[in-house]
């Protein structure tokens, strides 16, 4: 067959063009996905996860997660019947363990929106094979966070009242003064926008389930939730444009949550909840402690589900160094706190810090220091950061220490106030416990369902970084 | 609008590699030939250059929608808190304007991603029971060039000549694809 020399040299033009249409390929950089694998291989090793039937390793953990989900579900059902006096608070101390295990969820939240949209922004591209479940996570821990507050209402099933709907009141409208209501606004919107996220990354990807399975019931699932996707390019080319849209949207949702999570505590006046610091702190502590839960799962499952080439140990050295940095800050803005509340000068600014650090909780606010701020700095040594049992050890460390950071920024703040006749203590009660219980059960729960149901890696963003190190 | 039923005859090339089907939909464009569409199992960066597709106007709707959110976010708070009833909540103006900000942001996001993803959807006719068809392979690691055979001009010697050069596998003609 001729081809004359002006086609070939235009096809070696396009060919150079394509090369500079592509700065991130470099011979420096090592590969992101191990094992040289083809196209082909990527889709049939994701997808061989959701056809067979589940082995016996995924029912025993669903079996578990099933028995301290229906701990949690007789907790609040006896809160709801009997009245939150079921808990242990009281006059001083009127929140305590809900919103703990409130923000602790929502913080848990917070790293798959940055792993997904704030990584994306930046184009990282090591988040491709940890992204899918990051977000799982996120849905799955911001519904459990949602659950606390609407329980501890009393009355869950008029939740719909902090909605502004024109109401036979009067209409008597809520209070937009309230960061109680942002809450309501920031956490709803955070829900919807991480929500259809995930869904639009997932649709080619469930094109690719649909075009695949041999199952009946799946395919008719796949083939309804992936629209009729055909990978055509006008359609990649729109889907880009909305992905990149909804990820610089998420960016500063993500970071308005636990920015007005934090308001709810700062706007008050309450020594240890009354400071500016609170905003950048939550984040950081968010992030934080959402990074420890990403490589406490993704551990697990790239175990359990053999997908070791996928989720290498470079990821998690990347996830470690996010979690050293943002533990840093939380570090940071424990000494800072403490600083300025002596500097401060107010008699009970300076109460609040010794009372914290040498009073009752001072067990607490140590298992909160020790395992946030000191054991995160392990992740200075490489040795550490590549280890994969010593990062699983640390991560569960650090998912304590932000549970009980949370814990003790609420309860030492509240027990003893400004009047010494008011000081009282606060333990937990059994259904306490067990809605904390409850929790974790709805999250493992929901978990190991989307583990069955979805492919667990983006199949299609994963393809994209096969030539990562290749050129 | 294009329209599959307006189109006549295409001829569809499959390739193995996304750099075949990139210099092969420039070159196949470049040498007159109507490139219908392309179809990949994951975003080819250099694609939409290469076939001469403009950008997408979606982050315009994503902007507009966004600004209608504020607008409603802050309309709704002012006229609900200052003018419909309004409640002395500790003593703060009516029109607390910067306690407005928080809410007025979330509607905005809200209010932009959501009619963003309904628009892409429509525009893309994605829905719920979508009959729409899909090559063989597309999803899993075929790259396909779709040309249009748009008159009797179209020379299917020259595009199986253009194809071969590219290294495609196999060149298809029909009534109908997708």
């Amino acid at each position: 067959m001729a081809v004359s020399a002006r086609e070939v040299n235009e096809t070696e033009q396009h060919r150079a063009s394509f090369e500079i249409a592509h700065p991130v390929y470099s011979k420096l950089r090592s590969p992101l996905i191990l094992g040289h694998k083809s196209h082909a291989e990527v889709t049939r090793d994701i997808c061989q996860l959701l056809d067979p039937k589940p082995g016996r390793g995924w029912w025993i953990s669903l079996s578990i997660s099933l028995v301290l989900l229906i701990i949690g579900v007789v907790a609040t059902v006896h809160t709801v019947m009997t009245g939150i006096g079921t808990w242990g608070l009281n006059r001083t101390v009127g929140w305590a363990f809900d919103i703990t295990n409130f923000v602790f969820w929502i913080g848990i939240g917070h790293a798959g929106t940055f792993i997904s949209a704030i990584l994306f922004l930046f184009n990282q591209k090591w988040r491709t094979s940890v992204n899918r479940s990051a977000e799982a996570m996120t849905l799955i821990a911001v519904m459990c966070a949602g659950l606390f507050p609407i329980i501890h209402m009393g009355r869950p099933w008029l939740f719909y009242w902090v909605l502004p709907y024109p109401n036979t009141r009067g209409t008597l409208w809520v209070n937009f003064r309230s960061p109680l209501l942002w809450d309501f606004f920031a956490i709803s919107t955070y829900f919807t926008i991480s929500a259809v996220f995930w869904y639009l990354g997932l649709v080619p990807d469930l094109a690719t389930a649909r075009d695949r399975t041999k199952s009946k019931l799946r395919q008719t699932l796949y083939r309804v939730m992936s629209l009729g996707w055909n990978g055509s390019n006008r359609t990649w080319s729109r889907y880009e444009t909305v992905y990149t849209v909804l990820a610089a949207l998420a960016t500063p949702l993500v970071i308005s949550v636990h920015s007005i999570v934090s308001f709810d505590f700062a706007t008050s006046l309450i020594p240890g909840w009354h400071s500016t610091i609170f905003p950048p702190y939550f984040v950081a502590g968010a992030v934080f402690s959402g990074f420890a839960m990403v490589m406490t799962l993704m551990i697990l499952v790239r175990r359990l589900m053999h997908l070791e080439d996928y989720i290498t140990p470079q990821h998690l050295e990347n996830m470690c160094k996010v979690a050293l940095l943002t533990g840093s800050i939380v570090g940071l803005a424990y000494v800072t706190e403490i600083f300025i509340g002596f500097y401060s000068g107010n008699p009970n600014e300076i109460f609040l810090i010794i009372n914290r650090g040498l009073g009752p909780y001072a067990w607490a606010y140590w298992i909160m220091f020790g395992c946030n701020a000191l054991v995160s700095q392990l992740f200075w040594f490489k040795k550490l950061r590549t280890s994969i049992p010593a990062i699983f050890v640390i991560s569960i460390l650090i998912n304590v220490g932000m549970w009980f950071e949370r814990f003790v920024i609420i309860v030492t703040s509240l027990h003893r106030d400004f009047l010494p006749s008011s000081w009282a203590m606060y333990t937990p009660t059994i259904t306490e416990v067990g809605l904390l219980v409850g929790s974790f059960g709805l999250f493992f729960t929901c978990f190991l369902i989307f583990l069955r149901l979805f492919p667990v890696i983006s199949i299609n963003e994963v393809k994209g970084v096969l030539g990562y190190a290749k050129h | 609008m294009r329209n599959i039923e307006s189109a006549k005859r295409f001829t569809a090339a499959f390739f193995e590699r996304e750099e075949d089907l990139i210099a092969g939909a420039a070159e196949a464009r470049q040498a007159g030939f109507e490139v219908y569409d392309v179809y990949t199992p994951f975003p080819v960066h250099g694609m939409d250059r290469a076939v001469a597709l403009p950008p997408s106007r979606l982050t315009w709707i994503a902007f507009l929608a966004g600004a209608l959110g504020l607008v409603f976010g802050l309309t709704l708070q002012v006229w609900t808190s200052a003018y419909d009833w309004p409640l002395n909540v500790g003593g703060k103006p009516f029109n607390s304007f910067p306690l407005f900000i928080p809410v007025t942001f979330e509607l905005t996001v809200l209010f932009s991603g959501l009619i963003a993803i309904g628009v892409l959807f429509a525009r893309n006719r994605m829905w719920l029971f979508s009959k729409r068809k899909v090559f063989e392979r597309v999803t899993d690691d075929r790259f396909v060039l779709v040309l249009r055979q748009s008159d009797a001009s179209f020379d299917i010697e020259k595009a199986g000549r253009l194809f071969a050069r590219h290294n495609a596998i196999s060149v298809v003609e029909g009534d109908q694809f997708v």
